[in-house]
């Protein structure tokens, strides 16, 4: 079990349960719960899921922001479906939406111009519904960075991180597929390239072909497929993986960054209740209120303005949304190279939409033993660890980012090359020298910033912090005086281990003043805790394994 | 690059070799013939239609006009000026209305693609210019009147048919290889868009009335037009140009908001 907080929380439950003078309403209220422990036994564990401890970090807070955004697609989605009828059949449109009234289009793109034009509150929520599908996919990123840079993924965490590729590339699929319903012009494109991708497959690929689509290009099923897939393959997927997900969170107990008392074997934070369900809670908010905002004030896929589909139609400035633009751009970059022989002809669109994805996926999905390998570390981790102390991961961590970004960027050429007025055909040589040279680019800074300020990390426990104080020598030397952390050696050198904590780099983060320095975005820091941190926190932390240190068996 | 509605040129029917050998033959033939004719028309059609009038008042300042702007690079008898400038017989007044209205003509040196910019001359002068081009050599000209009457929704067909590849599905312009784009049409007034079908400038194809009719230019000119005009029922329309305004809205405003919540409550604790 874990241990209680050490300051934060008093313990909780307390006034319920000991409270002086119960009232009338509340004896009644006791009388129940407890009529009800004694037939459904709920009460033991419920108090200790309450009175789990959950660590305290910003950063921990990115899956819950990819978990209150799928909260808020499936309540958004689920109005949705009320009204669109993802219908390839033809009909004339007769809505209000002047431009397009007479034309012939599918029951799909219809139901979609209805649901934005004649369905009360239906507009606001395909709004929010779209807004928090990039969210999500876009907080799934961003934890996943998280988790990658502090090496959360590590043993015994690597099913976690499995899990966590599982629900990107299913959150993936599943933005696909939502996008694609509308049968708008963009979508409808979409589709096009996705059936071009699956024929581009060597020996199955038309094969796969017809068993997706079932005939010519677009066919009469593929709508109703995606849609059974949008609406419930895939969220009963996410649903069950993310439950497993948060389970394994809870049953290996969530990481923690190394502090003062946070060692491999417990774990320091605030209880379920009341903090952490008030944070969460908070949080949850906040993720309604921006997708709220962002669905009412900016306006996105607006379906009537791209028309409905066409196979003969086509529009400059066509992209997918944003977690797919990295296929785009490496299509886009990738040279007219077309393999032929033993009968077979692999079309060029084949490497950078299947090959290089698979490959990339690949990587990322075994990544945690490729790291065990190389490091022979193979003990279990319960401490993260911070960029600076790992400078290879980070480093190839800063590297696949990077291409990714770039790819990213690339994906939407076109549009640069308008709005900045560039040839089109050198924003493609652009991209082409770039993935050459920026990734390993990146990897070079990373790795230089890492351990620059791991450097400057030992260099102020050796030294202490600089105090801004100077002071004339009597020989005429300036000095500046350096405040030690902790107690000195005859030469006045700190004696404090670096322990992969975050070191005070200023005098007003030491508590010297004796005041609790209250941050905006920073933590509160009591008094003690520093003093814990710079002077007491010897024994513990400073015998753990170094973060950069490997640990033996 | 058709209508829905047009029909479809007929197939050549599938023969034998020597069978489309003969037919070949007797094609070569027919256009040989043809080609005869069209040349002697347009030897005399010009100068008998010079002849035959004697030019306005308005054509005749569009005269002066053209000899003190154009003719550097057009020559004296529009015939064009090598490496300088085009032949403008038979382009007409709409491909003239469309250089001169958009500020593209009198162009200021050659590049890859001659830009458009605050246009020189007044509209009266413009017509005038136009007129004496016309005057001069024939050529396609631009209906007066109202060119809005047509039917948005067949002109919305069209537009993505025919035009949205180059000038995206909001008219919102768009890159072309080689440095070149197709501009937004935000700013282009109803004679434009129809001097531009009919003319095809630069890149863009020529629109003829026999490939889309007068009718259905009149229904994308209305349709271009309602859509610039609409509102956005949606808030704002960040540009209207889809996924990438989107996406950066989604990472400045919606993750950078979240990421200051997430860091605000965690300093929170
Ligand atoms: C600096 C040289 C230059 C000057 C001055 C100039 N033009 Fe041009 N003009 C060009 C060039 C070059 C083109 C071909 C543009 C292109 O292909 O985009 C052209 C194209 C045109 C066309 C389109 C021809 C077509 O085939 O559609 C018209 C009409 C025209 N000019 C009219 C005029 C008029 C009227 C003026 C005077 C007001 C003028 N130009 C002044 C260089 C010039
Ligand atoms: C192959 C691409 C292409 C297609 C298809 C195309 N255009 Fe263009 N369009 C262009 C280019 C390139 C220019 C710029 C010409 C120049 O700068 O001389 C242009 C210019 C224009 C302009 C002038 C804009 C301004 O105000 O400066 C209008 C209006 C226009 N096009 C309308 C249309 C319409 C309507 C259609 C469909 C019937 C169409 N275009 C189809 C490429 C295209
Ligand atoms: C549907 C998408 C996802 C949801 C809803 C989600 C949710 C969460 C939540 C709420 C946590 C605990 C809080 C935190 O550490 O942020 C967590 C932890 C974790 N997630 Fe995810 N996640 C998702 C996707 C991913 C992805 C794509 C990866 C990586 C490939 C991943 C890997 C992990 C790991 C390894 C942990 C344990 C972290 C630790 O203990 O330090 N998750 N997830």
């Amino acid at each position: 079990m874990t241990k209680p907080p050490a300051s934060s929380t008093s313990p909780t439950g307390k006034a319920a349960a000991n409270g002086a003078a119960p009232s009338a309403k509340a004896g009644r209220l006791a009388t129940r719960a407890n009529e009800a422990d004694q037939r459904l036994t709920l009460a033991s564990p419920i108090r200790r899921a309450l009175n789990k401890v959950f660590p305290d970090h910003w950063s921990f807070m990115l899956g819950e922001v990819a978990l209150y955004s799928f909260v808020i697609l499936l309540l958004t989605g689920t109005y949705l479906t009320l009204f669109f009828d993802p219908s390839m059949a033809e009909t004339k449109y007769s809505g209000s939406y002047d431009p397009l009234r007479g034309v012939e289009m599918s029951r799909a793109y219809s139901t979609t111009l209805d649901l934005s034009f004649d369905i009360r509150g239906g507009l606001i929520i395909r709004q929010i519904h779209h807004w928090a599908a990039l969210i999500f996919v876009a907080a799934i990123m961003v934890h996943m960075l998280r988790v990658f840079f502090t090496g959360a993924f590590r043993r015994p965490r690597e099913l976690n991180w499995l899990i966590g590729i599982g629900l990107l590339l299913l959150s993936l699929v599943e933005g696909f597929a939502g996008y694609s319903l509308p049968d708008d012009l963009l979508s409808g494109t979409g589709l096009r390239i996705a059936s071009g991708i699956i024929l581009s497959i060597p020996v199955i690929g038309t094969w796969l072909y017809f068993l997706v689509f079932n005939g010519d290009f677009p066919g009469t099923e593929i709508l109703g497929r995606l849609y059974i897939l949008h609406v419930l393959v895939i969220p009963a997927l996410l649903l069950a993986l993310i439950a497993l997900h948060l389970g394994l969170v809870v049953k290996q107990k969530h990481s923690q960054y190394p502090g003062a008392g946070r060692t491999e074997k417990n774990v320091k934070g605030v209880r379920v209740m009341p903090l952490f369900a008030a944070k969460g809670g908070g949080l949850f908010m906040f993720v309604f209120g921006v997708t709220a905002l962002l669905g009412g004030l900016s306006q996105v896929n607006p379906i009537w303005l791209y028309g409905p589909y066409a196979p003969a139609d086509v529009s400059a400035g066509s992209q997918p949304d944003f977690y797919m633009w990295f296929l785009e751009g490496d299509t886009r970059i990738w040279p007219s190279w077309e393999f032929r022989g033993l009968g077979y002809t692999i079309p060029a669109v084949f490497f950078p939409t299947v090959v290089v994805p698979g490959l990339v996926f690949t990587i990322a999905a075994i990544y945690p033993w490729i790291e065990a390998r190389l490091t022979k570390d193979r003990a279990l981790h319960n401490l993260l660890q911070r960029p600076r102390d790992v400078p290879v991961r980070t480093a190839l961590g800063a590297m696949a980012l990077t291409w990714f970004l770039w790819m990213t960027v690339l994906g939407a050429n076109d549009v640069w090359a308008k709005v900045f007025d560039i040839s089109l055909n050198a924003t493609i040589w652009i991209g082409r020298i770039g993935m050459l040279l920026l990734p390993p680019l990146a990897y070079w800074v990373a790795y230089r910033v890492s351990l620059g300020l791991e450097r400057h990390d030992r260099e102020v426990l050796e030294h202490g912090v600089e105090t801004g104080i100077i002071k004339r020598l009597p020989t005429g030397e300036f000095i500046e005086i350096h405040q030690p952390l902790g107690p000195v050696d005859e030469h006045g050198h700190g004696q404090l281990e670096y322990a992969g904590a975050p070191v005070p780099k200023k005098v007003n983060k030491l508590g010297s003043t004796g005041r609790a320095i209250r941050g905006f975005f920073s933590p509160v820091e009591e008094p003690s805790e520093v003093a814990a941190v710079t002077g007491g926190n010897g024994d513990r932390a400073g015998q753990r394994e170094l973060a950069s240190q490997q640990q033996p068996e | 690059m058709t209508k829905p509605t047009a029909a479809e040129p007929a197939d050549p029917s599938p023969g034998l070799l020597a069978r489309a050998r003969r037919r070949a033959s007797s094609t070569i033939a027919l256009t040989v013939a043809l080609g005869a004719v069209g040349f002697g028309y347009a030897a005399i059609a010009p100068s008998s239609a010079a002849a035959d009038q004697t030019p306005s008042a308005d054509a005749q300042r569009g005269q002066q006009i053209y000899q003190t702007a154009c003719i550097t690079c057009h020559g004296r008898n529009l015939q064009g000026v090598p490496d300088r400038g085009p032949s403008l017989i038979g382009v007409g007044e709409a491909a003239t209305y469309f250089q001169v209205a958009t500020g593209r003509m009198p162009a200021a040196a050659q590049g890859s693609q001659i830009p458009a910019k605050p246009p020189q001359y007044t509209e009266e002068q413009v017509n005038q210019i136009a007129g004496y081009v016309q005057s001069v050599g024939g050529g396609p000209q631009v209906p007066s009147g109202n060119l809005r009457d047509g039917d948005m929704a067949l002109g919305g067909e069209l537009f993505r048919l025919n035009c949205a590849q180059c000038h995206n599905f909001a008219g919102k312009g768009g890159a072309l290889s080689s440095g070149k784009s197709a501009p937004g049409l935000g700013t282009s007034t109803d004679q434009v868009i129809y001097a531009a079908m009919l003319s095809g400038p630069e890149n863009m194809p020529v629109f003829g009335d026999n490939n889309i009719t007068p009718a259905e230019k009149r229904a994308i000119v209305s349709y271009v037009q309602t859509l610039k005009e609409t509102k956005d029922p949606g808030g704002n329309g960040v540009g209207r140009l889809g996924p990438v305004p989107e996406s950066i809205v989604l990472w400045v405003a919606g993750i950078g908001a979240l990421m200051f919540a997430v860091l605000w409550i965690g300093a929170k604790s």
